[in-house]
């Protein structure tokens, strides 16, 4: 490095002539230029902006400078230096994209490879269609009751109007529960419905009451395609002032589209079930020919057999009785029941044909319906 | 009940156009569950006619006899002359009446008849069997027809082939629907057409010299109607018509006496029993049943009978199960010629209670437990002696007396307001047509806005405001209910409970389980697999009367053995790699287990009475288990899969124990059915809430599992209420989250194999204090360097303070606390120290 000019004389500094600077510059941009790769750039940039290269060295020259020529010629510098740097950038991103488009060509995978490592479960859809219908009843204002599945007589049977003589309390429908004697008088049996909640629901709520209560039930029915000893059901209870069929028949048809599809509507049957009066049979319109099939023998409805209506459950008016069994004065609430079968209502809203896919587990059943139906 | 259409239009006059179909859509409508309508004969085509069989020829050499017959069937096949048909059937002779289907002609089932060449013969139709014409399976011969059928009249019309058939599942409030009157009174009312009513019979009044009947228990008998027919021919055949009636309405022709009472039951509802009065002894008793007395009923079955069975009885003892079945002893049978019919009105409850315990429910029992109308009697028994005389032969003559036994009851009066049925439906109905409409039904209605309503002796199940309201709304048509959604106040949504429930099924799911429902039955022998103590409080479970298989007469109180069932199940049928889980009840009976009252239903129960139904249930906790066999991570063209150990079973009870919100403790346990070195007990706070881990080998073995299946389970009320001791549970609060760098520290801790390694984690957090941030085990290792029943633990421990970079030296320092701690709690030593 020259000394520091404290003369002020106008020295001459030999890398800071225009020309030289000119030179390094157009050597730095060929070398930059001339690099095949990022190595070689690499190699270039140390070479022409290193510390050790002719523009780095141009550059410090310029202290030596009388103080009227420091700013030509860092002028001159700066403008080089920039230019070079401007061009080793230009030169970098060219190189690193054409090495990215080769690296990336390189690394190509076949993204169809499968990678079903993490093992895959599902809830049972007897599950999951329960919480969707009790998901629909919550959303207008109901609450899910629950209760247990050995269920006294009383609650099962005595409280919901059905007497002693009933045929339903035979041995033929209903699981009995031995006393501790081993004799079969316990009062305790399977329980047959899940109308017992409904029961210890009007004993522990004051009106108004708006339940929702799915659940498991059983009858000693043996399992073949269409019946299972033990099933599950949803049943719904509305007691308040005022309450109508025409609420029934509100509710029924809100249930319908929510589960089936808007427009989808139900219809009423007189039917008799001794806890409710009146009583009526609910069938729901068909929601895949919505009752084109019926009388159209060329377009056949497989899930409602052209008769433009599926059996869907069973309906009424709280029997009066049963409210003054739960302390519930009939001159001031009435109310409105249903039930469904919730295998029933499986079948036929996903085509399971076979009631004994429902029980016997088998995890290619399940699977499909995943977490949520 | 079957409905013949053509029987049911003798007494509405149905327009002729109406289709079965039609009809049943009508009855639907009010509430008749027409299940089928049967088209008898839909694809029967003739010609079918009477034939006379003139001459029989016996063919030979044939691997079954073949008779080739020449039969007489008038003009009816154009020529006049003889019909040559070959037939298969023996049981005719010359002379016999037939029914013949000519060439041309179809039978049901589309069976084509054609003149062809069999056994050697020309055959021009065929001589028809009752099988073959759709009138029943009960008999495979040919019909041989009462000789007074006309040769070459039209049979199809003759034996009412073509007919539709109404099949009603009567529910049991509509027993007047068990008749023919009953349903053409629905029938009346839907079309809006009047009815003739059948039992509408001119009946001589009651007199005193009638067969002598006494009834000693008017509870049980409210009405007992006897008359006589003497000289009833015994040769004399039910004609063709009432046996094609009785036949299509599901019963089996027998004898005139029997088919003729068969037929007044299905007409009017009422059932009637025929005695042979030659075979009676002195009075007729209806009484309650002796200790100790037998009856050999019409079936056969010889029956001890209860003190509660409502009997007839005369001299000679019981001579039937009143309203249910008669007795051998006075049974019509071929030689009887006088007939005693009895038409009575039996208590409900009384004849439902004897069919059931003798298993014996018969026509007569199904239509009296629903309720028989008591005025139907008088006439039912007068139409059956009409019939018996017009039938019964040339001396057949009805004998002047007329018994009958009475004990009046008072009639049923509803008193509701005219506006009920219209606030239980939502619909305004006038007073008119409220009053209309409960006329049509048969009752009488008196006042104007405050009705009186006498329902009609029929409908016994018409008792209180709401059924009245029924038959007004059902008669409205339920359709012109219209359809309002309630103003239903606003609720709460899920409990906390019910959106666990959710919360364990969903993670279980989302870890690779699939949910099952087993049935929750079993027996013994699972519990002998498990190797269960036989003290073991497992064992003592609910035990049902009627189980559905005598092998599991129990209900569970584990949720492994259908689970475990269930998993064998799947790898039967080629699902190896299977990780399940169930969800629900199982069923504890409690050590005390008192008799469930039978509580009042005309007020709300005392808590005190609800009390005691609770006390006599079994606790019923809910719980979820799940199972795994095979693979848990299946192997693919990454390399090989991982085999499912115990640790997944852990690890799936505290999955669930992470959706409940709590991490449980594990520590080794000892409990069955697991492996006794691979089961861990699960823990919150002190309270066992499961067990986890693998299998014990005898029991893998015993239920034919594959090696090293692992289940857990975990009883999630008991988790809650242990949860709730500690104060239920707690909301998630959001921690400070530093932003200060972590120092990281790794150990390498020797300890004796006995020591459980979540206790040495335990020691080293509480050790290293506030600073550490997590834990980590990354590797277990045992072998020589470590000394014989040794095992090193190496653990990083990754430190944080959330107000400044932390220092070398104070991680060290916490670190060295950690480990302090530990060699104090379990002996530790650093590994190389």
């Amino acid at each position: 490095m020259s000394a520091p000019n404290k003369s002020y004389d106008p020295v001459e500094v030999e890398s800071l002539k225009p020309e030289e600077v000119d030179k390094a510059r157009d050597a730095a941009l060929a070398a930059f230029a001339a690099a095949a790769d990022l190595d070689a750039l690499h190699e270039a940039k140390v070479a022409h902006t290193g510390d050790r290269s002719p523009l780095a060295l141009a550059n410090r020259e310029i202290g030596a400078l009388p103080p009227h020529a420091k700013a030509d010629a860092g002028k001159r510098v700066g403008q080089a230096r920039g230019r070079v740097n401007q061009a080793l950038a230009a030169r970098r991103e060219e190189l690193e994209a054409e090495r990215d488009a080769r690296v990336l060509v390189e690394e190509t995978v076949d993204v169809t490879l499968p990678w079903d490592r993490a093992p895959r479960g599902a809830r049972h859809p007897l599950t999951t269609i329960g919480d969707r219908i009790a998901d629909v009843f919550v959303a207008m204002g109901y609450e899910v009751a629950d209760g247990p599945e050995v269920e006294a007589e009383w609650y099962n049977f005595d409280a919901l109007n059905i007497a002693p003589d009933h045929p339903a309390r035979t041995m033929q429908d209903t699981f009995f529960v031995q006393a501790a004697d081993g004799t079969p008088d316990s009062g305790v049996v399977l329980r047959t419905h899940t109308s017992p909640v409904q029961i210890r629901t009007m004993l522990t709520r004051t009106p108004p009451i708006y339940v929702i209560c799915p659940g498991r039930v059983y009858r000693t029915d043996e399992l073949d395609a269409t019946h299972t000893p033990v099933f599950a059901q949803v049943e719904g209870l509305a007691i308040d002032k005022g309450l109508t069929m025409a609420h029934l028949r509100g509710t029924l048809d809100h249930f319908a589209s929510s589960m089936f599809g808007e427009g989808i509507v139900t219809r009423m049957r007189p039917s008799y079930f001794p806890f409710t009066e009146p009583s009526a049979e609910v069938d729901l319109q068909c929601f895949v020919c919505r009752g084109a099939s019926v009388g159209d023998p060329d377009n056949p409805c497989r899930t409602c057999k052209s008769e433009g209506w599926i059996e869907w459950g069973g309906c009424g008016m709280v029997n009066p009785r049963v409210l003054v069994a739960c302390g519930i004065d009939p001159e001031v609430y009435s109310g409105f029941a249903f039930g469904m079968g919730l295998e029933r209502t499986l079948m036929f809203r996903h085509n399971v044909e076979d009631m004994r896919d429902m029980v016997e587990g088998d995890v290619r059943f399940t699977l499909p319906f995943g977490m949520e139906i | 009940m079957r409905v013949p259409l053509s029987w049911l239009r003798e007494y509405v006059d149905l327009p002729a156009v109406e289709s079965g179909r039609d009809v049943a859509a009508e009855l639907i409508g009010l509430g008749l569950e027409v299940e089928t309508v049967e088209r008898l004969g839909a694809d029967l085509k003739g010609p079918l006619v009477v034939g006379q069989v003139l001459e029989i020829e016996e063919l030979t050499g044939f691997k079954k006899p073949i008779r080739f017959c020449l039969v007489d069937v008038g003009d009816a096949n154009g020529t006049g002359e003889p019909q040559k048909i070959v037939c298969g059937a023996t049981n005719f002779d010359v002379d016999d009446k037939v029914v013949v289907i000519l060439p041309g002609g179809v039978l049901p089932g589309g069976f084509h008849i054609g003149a062809r060449k069999t056994y050697g013969r020309d055959s021009q139709g065929m001589i028809c069997s009752a099988r073959e014409l759709g009138m029943g399976d009960d008999h495979d011969g040919i019909i041989v027809l009462p000789i007074e059928c006309e040769v070459g009249s039209d049979a199809i019309e003759l034996l009412g082939l073509v007919d539709e058939v109404l099949d009603i599942a009567v529910t049991p409030d509509r027993g007047y629907c068990l008749s023919l009157r009953g349903v053409a009174r629905e029938a009346a009312i839907g079309y809006g057409i009047p009815l003739r009513d059948p039992a509408l019979l001119d009946v001589p009044t009651a007199n005193s010299y009638g067969y002598p009947v006494a009834v000693e228990d008017p509870e049980g008998c409210r009405r007992f109607v006897a008359r006589t027919v003497v000289g009833v021919d015994p040769e004399a055949k039910s004609p063709l018509w009432l046996q094609r009636r009785v036949q299509k309405a599901g019963m089996r022709p027998i004898s005139l006496a029997v088919d003729v009472t068969n037929y007044v039951m299905l007409e009017l509802g009422q059932p009637l029993h025929a005695y042979d009065r030659n075979a009676l002894q002195g009075t007729i008793t209806v009484r309650r049943a002796h200790e100790g007395e037998k009856l050999t009923t019409l079936d056969g079955a010889n029956r001890v009978l209860d003190p509660e069975d409502l009997l007839i009885t005369d001299d000679s003892g019981p001579i039937g199960l009143a309203g249910v079945m008669g007795g051998a002893t006075t049974e019509i049978g071929p030689e009887t010629r006088d007939i005693v019919i009895e038409a009575a009105n039996f208590d409900p409850v009384a004849i439902a209670r004897t069919a059931r315990r003798h298993k014996l429910g018969s026509e007569a029992s199904r239509r009296f437990e629903r309720g028989v109308d008591p005025e139907a009697a008088r006439a039912a028994a007068q139409r059956a002696v009409d019939l018996l005389v017009l039938l019964g032969g040339e001396g057949a003559v009805a004998e002047a007396g007329v018994t009958e036994v009475d004990a009046p009851r008072e009639p049923v009066r509803i008193a509701i307001t005219a506006d009920h049925p219209a606030r239980v439906a939502g619909v305004p109905y006038s007073p008119e047509t409220v009053a209309q409409r409960l006329q049509e039904v048969g009752c009488t209605v008196e006042g104007i806005d405050a009705l009186t309503v006498t329902p009609p002796t029929w409908r016994p199940d018409l008792t209180d405001p709401n059924d009245l309201a029924e038959e007004v709304i059902r008669l409205e048509g339920y359709d012109n209910v219209p359809s309002v959604l309630p103003q239903v106040p606003a609720g709460r949504g899920l409990t906390p409970a019910q959106r666990l429930r959710r919360r364990i099924g969903r993670a279980l799911a989302g870890a690779g389980y699939v949910e099952v429902q087993n049935y929750p039955f079993v027996g013994d022998a699972v519990f002998d697999a498990f190797g269960l103590d036989a003290s073991d409080p497992r064992r003592a479970t609910v035990k049902l009367v009627n189980p559905i298989s005598d092998e599991e007469p129990g209900l569970r109180t584990t949720l492994l053995p259908g689970l475990l069932a269930t998993l064998r199940r799947n790898i039967g049928r080629g699902n190896t790699d299977v990780a399940l889980f169930e969800a629900g009840l199982v069923f504890l009976p409690k050590t005390e287990r008192p008799v469930a009252p039978r509580l009042p239903v005309d007020r709300r129960p005392t808590e005190a009475e609800l009390d005691s139904l609770a006390a006599a249930l079994p606790d019923q906790p809910y719980r979820v288990a799940a199972v795994l066999a095979g693979d848990r991570e299946p192997a693919g063209w990454w390399g090989g899969g991982r085999a499912e150990t115990w640790a997944d079973a852990v690890e799936a009870a505290r999955t669930v124990g992470r959706a409940v919100g709590v991490e449980l403790e594990v520590r080794a346990a000892q409990f069955a059915p697991w492996h006794p070195g691979r089961c861990a007990e699960l823990l919150v706070g002190d309270t066992v809430v499961g067990h986890a881990g693998e299998l014990h080998p005898r029991v893998v073995k015993a239920l034919q599992l594959p090696e090293r299946t692992s289940a857990m389970q975990v009883d999630v009320t008991r988790l809650t209420a242990a949860l709730d001791e500690q104060g239920g549970e707690k909301l998630a609060t959001a921690g400070r989250i530093a932003s200060f760098p972590v120092a990281t520290q790794d150990v390498a801790l020797v300890v004796d194999e006995s020591v459980p390694a979540a206790k040495v984690e335990a020691a080293l957090r509480e050790g290293a204090g506030e600073l550490l941030e997590s834990l980590g085990l990354f590797d277990v290792f045992t072998g020589e360097q470590v000394g014989e029943g040794k095992k090193s633990l190496a653990y990083a421990l990754r430190f944080r303070a959330d107000d400044r970079t932390l220092t070398v030296e104070e991680a060290t320092a916490a670190r060295d606390a950690a480990v302090a701690l530990a060699a104090d709690r379990t002996g530790a030593t650093l590994r190389g120290a």
